[in-house]
């Protein structure tokens, strides 16, 4: 279907709200994005006509909501190219993904004195967990940095990277920044060291490339709530032979092969990763959002997005004393700023009142706000439905804040 | 000095003039710029209660019987919201501080800034003054 702006629209219900008399402009899209209404439909039809506990019951509605799951999983593995579809993991998010292979692979691979490489623009959540599995098994947590523009360090990380290393985890997508990181050549540099990468996606599933197999990710993490689809579902997809590799996260149901007094063996993939009744729902609806984006030339989204944010960066560029974090060349979706003067929450919270839906502070990203050198920044982002009227509609608004706080 | 309830039923009489958001924060903002600046020497890492997003400091004295506070925040907004608290909440008698409920927020719409409480320290600040209270009250400060 060709890409139109007003049909999207009109496709995420939330869109028609209004703030104080202002029609909602919604600008958070990194925090979380909307849904459309087929998601929301998928959600009320499943536990309308298919609730059920699924992969063990004997019943028709077991069997239906088992299919429905796992045929969200064939859909997941087709969206990112997964070769096979046990690779795709569902867990609860893109934190609880992380948290799955610091854990595992931790246990498995990294001794004391081992190595473990992160980037100084992580979210906290790609970047906590491997500084915790640092302290449990012993070993260096190192970290690239970036540049003033918000690339990475890339000749550093060609220095860091040694026979040491055991694992590199970045983001194809700052949160903070909006920087595009070369994860290809990335991924290449850490392979010819013989280092497993884990790659956060979650800022980057919904807006650029999303092929694991062309990246070679080892690791692949995501989650639904960004792309269009519910919270509390998340995908970790990770090469079979890894996965084998891996000793279960947590233990429970699903998980489970035989269980005796003395002994327990495990299920196989993807199971052996899912323990405990999963969120049955969550696939489905995820699946839905995923089709939703299925339905557009991905190139389209991409382009319109693109002209969207070159749109917000003049404008912005135009406002006196404004300045924009995050000046990659490589770039989508994220415009952050502060105007000189004025506090990121104040900007935000008189934003509020006129209807547009920013975030401010450090975005759990607090490593890259001190290399700013600020506390926080104001941050809007984009998703599939946002228009340069919208854009036009908030620097109006800080032009109006800017008045009220005589700046 | 008044009571906190009389202090309260004014702040809200006051907002009740200002019907449009702009003209509330504006005021709130005022409010703020016209609260006596907090002394260089109390703006202390210790007197800093830790939002999420803003600073704010908070000094507390116990004094004859009365809890005294003054406050900042590099968030003009907070600082408002400071000033308010500092109005209603300064001067009084620790029993009153902590027995009396705090309406003002809601019946101003202000409440959105206590409800959003990681973000800007202002819920912090109140447990910090009425635990400040309870100290005051049994004469350990």
């Amino acid at each position: 279907m060709t890409f139109n702006i007003d049909k999207v629209r009109s496709d995420f219900p939330i869109l028609q709200t209004k703030i104080n008399g202002k029609p909602l402009v919604y600008l958070d899209n990194g925090a979380t994005t909307q849904k459309p209404q087929s998601v929301i439909d998928a959600i009320t039809d499943y536990y309308t006509h298919s609730n059920a506990n699924i992969h063990r019951g004997t019943h028709h509605l077991s069997n239906v909501a088992t299919e429905a799951h796992e045929n969200a999983r064939k859909t997941v593995q087709a969206y990112i190219n997964a070769a096979h579809d046990h690779e795709v993991i569902f867990t609860r998010s893109t934190t609880e993904s992380v948290n799955l292979v610091a854990f595992s692979f931790g246990q498995a691979f990294v001794k004391p004195g081992d190595e473990v490489i992160v980037t100084a623009m992580e979210h906290h959540s790609n970047f906590v967990p491997w500084q915790m599995m640092c302290e449990r098994q012993g070993a260096k947590f190192r970290v690239v940095p970036f540049d003033e523009k918000g690339d990475l360090r890339l000749d550093i990380l060609a220095n860091m990277l040694n026979e040491k290393t055991r694992i590199l985890a970045f983001n194809h997508v700052s949160n903070s920044l909006g920087t595009i990181n070369p994860a290809k050549q990335i991924i290449q540099m850490a392979h010819e060291a013989g280092v497993a990468v884990l790659v956060d996606a979650a800022q980057s599933v919904q807006h650029i490339e999303h092929d694991v197999q062309a990246l070679d990710a080892d690791f692949y993490a995501f989650s639904g709530h960004k792309i269009y689809g519910p919270t509390g579902i998340g995908v970790l997809y990770g090469k079979e032979k890894w996965l084998d590799a891996l000793p279960p996260y947590q233990g429970g149901g699903e998980m489970i092969d035989i269980v005796t007094e003395t002994h327990t063996t495990y299920n196989k993939l993807p199971f052996k990763f899912e323990a405990g009744t999963p969120n049955v729902v969550g696939p489905i609806g995820l699946a839905v959002a995923i089709e939703y984006l299925n339905q557009f030339d991905f190139d389209e989204i991409r382009e319109h997005e693109d002209d969207v944010l070159e749109y917000g960066r003049e404008r912005l560029n135009e406002i006196p004393g404004l300045t924009i974090y995050g000046n990659s060349e490589h770039r989508t979706s994220i415009l952050a700023f502060n105007i000189t003067g004025i506090h990121h929450y104040d900007l935000g919270t008189l934003l509020d009142t006129q209807g547009i839906a920013v975030r401010t502070g450090h975005h759990c990203t607090q490593p890259v706000m001190a290399a700013l050198g600020v506390d926080g920044t104001v941050r809007a982002s984009l998703g599939i439905y946002n228009t340069k009227a919208e854009i036009d509609a908030m620097i109006e608004a800080i032009y109006k804040v800017r008045k009220m706080l005589g700046r | 000095m008044p009571s906190i309830d009389k202090i309260q039923a004014e702040i809200v009489e006051e907002f009740s003039f200002l019907p449009e958001w702009d003209e509330r924060y504006a005021y709130l903002i005022e409010l703020g710029q016209k609260m006596s600046p907090l002394a260089a020497a109390y703006r202390t890492e210790e007197n800093i209660v830790r939002g999420c997003q803003s600073t704010v400091w908070l000094h507390r004295e116990c004094q004859d019987g009365k809890v005294l506070l003054q406050s900042d925040s590099d968030s003009l907004i907070v600082k408002g919201l400071a000033a308010l608290l500092m109005k209603v909440y300064s001067g009084q008698s620790p029993e009153d501080i902590l027995q009396v409920d705090l309406s003002f927020f809601e019946e101003t719409g202000l409440d959105k800034h206590l409800s959003s409480q990681r973000a800007n320290g202002l819920r912090a600040m109140i447990d910090e003054i009425k635990a400040f209270a309870v100290k005051c009250a049994a004469g350990e400060v």
